[in-house]
């Protein structure tokens, strides 16, 4: 059990959820390319009330030397939530969430980007989340994705993050935050749409393999129409004659 | 790259984006094969010629390769080199033995300070991206005056024209002295109303250069200065 709270409930006597979405229905998505000038490449994401900016920056080379690698460039990913991100203050500043956030995105993010183009080399991701309405480190890296893409940093992939849970004893798409924290289970998992690929997968809470089969199902045409909205910011950003 | 592409007559590719069969068709830069059909690796214009497809990505950073002629900015100096920003991931060394003057050991700095610009060469790029810079050259030299502009790389080409010929009208027009660097940055010697022309001519490439030609701008520009004169 995630949150402990067996007796909140979280489906309308209909089978809906509380926000109105069906079980297989994602929260709207909208992306915006090149949000931030001073950046090399920048996407906004927002996702239901989540508000994710992404700023990519390099390659340059690695500092300090120690983190260089003498075959491949290294990803630096800081994810951040601002203070005014949640309806409690958060304590400005690194904590033990925020570096494990940031260790398994710049993870899933090196295995798609062509690393081994830009030997002893350093390519900066600084994700801030504006707004926090439960999967952030999904639309994190999201905004990551479409701004590495900007900066024109060759990749194998977009990757999209997406997750599913478990709420009732029914799994769902993309929990929001009553569901993230009084639900059973949540799968954020970030996907390449392209290849079928997984490139990142973290489980909280405890799912049997049919619901994890199921999940995963919801998971991937989540993705395929994330990755249609993030193929569209891009377009939109240079074919759409805006600089 | 293309000269003088229009956005709206060229197809745009995002990484992981199939393009097509690779059958009978090489793979250049920007792409990959995966299977039998070719992947484009980052956001840009799709093109295809003499039987290799690549794509011309829309931002990239310059990678320097031996031969460029770029723009460098003095970035540190020490008793026998001077470290350049060459605008790359990695800065350029300059050695006092490839400098155009006999330079003494720990005199390097009597010669040329942090913030001055020079026209150089790059001599050698090794695997690990280190750049050694000559300034033993034709036209090799301090930039002691003028003006830097700087442009993303993936239109300089665009900028030159075919056999520099948009580059000429530009000089032509604005009656200054030109460098186009490898690097993205352009130094621009005249007037003060010539470098600002150019320099707007420039900008405007940068903001408008991926769906309006080069050729197009210019024009329209030259057109504004005869209106206005």
């Amino acid at each position: 059990m995630m949150g402990g709270y067996g007796d909140v409930q979280l489906l309308n006597d209909d089978g809906s959820r509380l926000d109105g979405r069906k079980v297989d229905e994602m929260r709207p998505v909208s992306i915006e390319a090149g949000v931030l000038p001073a950046a090399d490449g920048s996407a906004m994401v927002t996702h239901g009330l989540n508000v994710a900016v992404a700023a990519v920056y390099g390659p340059m080379e690695a500092h300090p030397r120690k983190i260089q690698r003498q075959d491949r460039a290294v990803i630096d990913v800081r994810y951040n939530m601002a203070p005014f991100s949640t309806s409690d203050r958060i304590r400005p500043g690194f904590n033990r969430r925020s570096r494990e956030i940031s260790k398994v995105t710049a993870e899933a993010l090196e295995s798609v980007v062509l690393v081994e183009l830009y030997p002893r080399s350093k390519i900066r991701v600084e994700i801030e989340i504006l707004a926090a309405e439960a999967g952030t480190r999904c639309a994190g890296i999201t905004a990551a994705a479409v701004a590495l893409a900007d900066a024109g940093i060759p990749m194998r992939d977009m990757i999209v993050g997406v997750a599913s849970g478990k709420i009732e004893d029914t799994v769902v798409l993309d929990l929001d935050k009553a569901e993230d924290n009084y639900g059973q289970a949540d799968l954020p998992v970030g996907i390449l749409p392209n290849t079928g690929e997984i490139a990142f997968l973290q489980m909280d809470g405890d799912l049997s393999p049919a619901e994890y089969e199921l999940a995963m199902e919801y998971n991937f045409k989540a993705a395929r129409e994330i990755h249609d909205i993030m193929v569209d910011a891009l377009q939109r950003r240079y074919e759409g004659g805006e600089a | 790259m293309s000269q003088g592409q229009v956005g709206a007559e060229q197809r745009l590719v995002t990484p992981g984006m199939a393009v097509g069969p690779s059958a009978g068709k090489r793979a250049g830069s920007g792409i990959i094969a995966a299977e039998d059909s070719f992947v484009a690796t980052q956001l840009g214009w799709l093109r295809e010629r003499n039987n290799t497809v690549s794509v011309d990505p829309i931002n990239a950073a310059y990678m320097p390769r031996s031969g460029d002629l770029v723009v460098g900015i003095v970035a540190e100096v020490r008793n026998n080199l001077w470290f350049m920003n060459i605008n790359g991931s990695f800065q350029g060394l300059l050695p006092m033995s490839l400098a155009p003057w006999k330079v003494e050991f720990g005199a390097a700095r009597q010669h040329m300070d942090v913030g001055d610009v020079v026209l150089a060469r790059v001599q050698e790029v090794d695997e690990c991206h280190n750049v050694v810079l000559t300034m033993k050259g034709v036209g090799l030299r301090r930039l002691n005056q003028g003006a830097v502009e700087s442009i993303p790389v993936q239109h300089i080409d665009r900028v030159r024209g075919e056999n520099n010929s948009l580059l000429q009208r530009m000089r032509d027009a604005c009656d200054c002295r030109m460098m186009v660097g490898e690097n993205g940055r352009v130094w621009i010697d005249g007037s003060p109303e010539g470098i600002s022309w150019a320099r707007s001519a420039l900008q405007r490439l940068v903001s408008e250069g991926h769906t309006k030609a080069f050729e197009t701008i210019l024009s329209e520009m030259e057109e504004k200065s005869k209106g206005d004169a």
